[in-house]
């Protein structure tokens, strides 16, 4: 579905990602580790074109999407859930999944439902504005946005740092439920070891730019992957 | 009396030309961040629209009203050629933009000296504009209050279509944060042409209004442009509602402080207003408040 090959990614000229190869096949969920700083977030950012590649390539469905702008992967099937619960915060919370539903054309509506089906929660906040709803309720907001994309993949950066224990279990939930459900493959950054392990069927560790150790997923593996991270 | 509803009226009206002017650029300036000096060009082109219109519709009515949508393509095809070619190419770069758009602006004033020569021109006002309606024991000049109508059926068509419409929730989105935008599927640069369209066109609009005012010529956009900023300013950057209430202030403010001085007099004071204001109020009239940054 995704693969990564050979990415270099850095800022200004400063390289942060050292040829990393990450694939994410078809319907797996595949999790990235590493400690602050290790490069997660350049990685995704690049994943999703919001950093250039300096090279290597980014495949999306057998096809070189290097140089597409971030809202072309998008509409190609790439939906990205970025880190710190973002949200347009001056839209109300319908506005926020009307825009995505918008561009999504006439799937758009039904796909919208289905998101609110997902995240019930969020049905009661919709003419609220985005920026004063909770971090959980923005984040679970950030997800259904995503998935009215109609996403083939579905990249998620620490979807539940720093928001409270009892929404975490609801998005633990909803990202199970949907590598579950068919078709949807999952690229997931995450600190909680433990669920990341255990959602996904493959795992990386990152270590300042490159990655340090990989194999497949399951909960059983928390003591190699912890150990990897010198946790 | 009749002398404070007189004076409210003329600050009224003063406000409703400012508001017109500032208007496209409230979203040009205020949405987008981009410093657009050529803005009172665009003003300028819209004015002329009218002018050369007139030389093929005899009747000066159907005139007017056939100049005011075609003013606004007028103005939002100037707007977009320049984002295209110029502005595009330097966003995050506002000192570049000011600079660029300034030597635009000089270049859009030589063009129409050369095209229609340096003295001004008159466009003819239609006869249902002449004359005034009396309200109150004053007569109120009919051509004000088409353009204080105008102004207000502007602020209110592009209100909604910021409100309801999917160009005014991408164009709401990419301000905010572009980088969520792009990947929520919307593609900013498209909407960043649209958006300076929009608000060029709005440019086109306000000089056709401004025709009914007077004779206009090549530098009528260098009369407005630095009060169309300050209203922007004065107002609060990305509200359009800021930018209503900056304008119809500034206008009453303006028309007081001419009424009781002189209009060079009036002007200084009105800047000492808005400076003190802003020494308090830096963020100006409307600021927005959210939970998140984001």
């Amino acid at each position: 579905m995704l693969e990564l090959r050979g990415v270099h990614v850095g800022y200004g000229r400063t390289a942060v990602v050292h040829g990393v190869d990450v694939e994410v096949p078809d319907g797996a969920v595949v999790a990235v580790m590493g400690h602050n700083g290790a490069g997660k977030t350049t990685l995704l950012r690049a994943a999703v074109g919001l950093l250039p590649v300096r090279s290597g390539k980014v495949l999306l469905g057998g096809e070189d999407v290097t140089r597409w702008r971030p809202h072309q992967r998008v509409r190609a099937g790439l939906a990205y859930v970025p880190q710190g619960q973002q949200s347009f915060g001056q839209l109300t919370a319908r506005e926020n999944l009307q825009l995505v539903a918008d561009v999504a054309g006439s799937a758009g509506a039904r796909r919208l439902d289905e998101a609110l089906d997902l995240f019930p929660a969020l049905r009661e906040l919709l003419g609220r504005r985005a920026g004063l709803l909770s971090g959980g309720q923005r984040q679970q907001l950030a997800i259904a946005r995503a998935l009215i994309t109609g996403p083939r993949l579905i990249v998620l950066d620490e979807p539940t740092e720093g928001i409270q224990p009892s929404v975490v279990a609801e998005i633990e939930d909803a990202i199970v439920q949907l590598a579950g459900a068919g078709g949807l493959s999952v690229l997931l950054v995450e600190q909680h070891v433990g669920f990341a392990l255990a959602a996904s069927s493959r795992y990386y560790v990152l270590e300042s730019g490159r990655v340090t150790a990989d194999g497949v997923g399951g909960a059983e593996q928390e003591g190699d992957v912890r150990a990897a991270m010198a946790i | 009396m009749d002398a404070l509803f007189s004076q409210l009226f003329a600050g009224l009206s003063l406000g409703s030309v400012l508001l017109l002017a500032a208007l496209g650029l409230a979203l040009t300036f205020g949405q987008m961040g981009v410093i657009n000096m050529a803005h009172g060009e665009f003003i300028m082109a819209g004015a002329y629209t009218a002018f050369v219109l007139q030389a093929f519709i005899p009747d000066a009515g159907v005139s007017l009203l056939v100049a005011l949508p075609v003013g606004f393509v007028v103005g939002g095809l100037l707007g977009l050629l320049l984002e295209v070619t110029l502005i595009s190419r330097m966003y995050r770069r506002p000192l570049d933009t000011l600079l660029v758009t300034f030597g635009v602006a000089l270049v859009l004033q030589q063009l129409a000296r050369d095209v229609f020569g340096a003295p001004n021109v008159d466009v003819r006002a239609p006869a249902w504009l002449s004359g005034a309606v009396p309200f109150l024991g004053m007569n109120l000049p009919k051509t004000r209050l088409f353009i204080l109508g105008l102004a207000i059926a502007c602020v209110v068509v592009l209100s909604l279509v910021l409100k309801l419409t999917s160009l005014g929730r991408r164009i709401r989105a990419t301000v905010q944060n572009r980088d969520l935008a792009e990947t929520s599927g919307v593609s900013t640069r498209a909407t960043d042409r649209l958006t300076f369209f929009v608000g060029s066109g709005i440019a086109g609009i306000a000089g056709v209004a401004l025709t009914l005012l007077g004779s206009i010529g090549p530098t009528l956009g260098t009369n407005y442009i630095v009060d169309a900023f300050l209203v922007v300013v004065v107002g609060g950057i990305g509200q359009l509602k800021g930018a209503v209430i900056a304008a119809f202030s500034l206008g009453l403010l303006q028309a007081t402080f001419e009424y009781s001085t002189t209009a060079s007099l009036a002007k200084v004071l009105l800047f000492v207003v808005i400076v003190a204001f802003l020494q308090v109020r830096p963020q100006g009239l409307v600021s927005v408040r959210t939970r998140s940054l984001a």
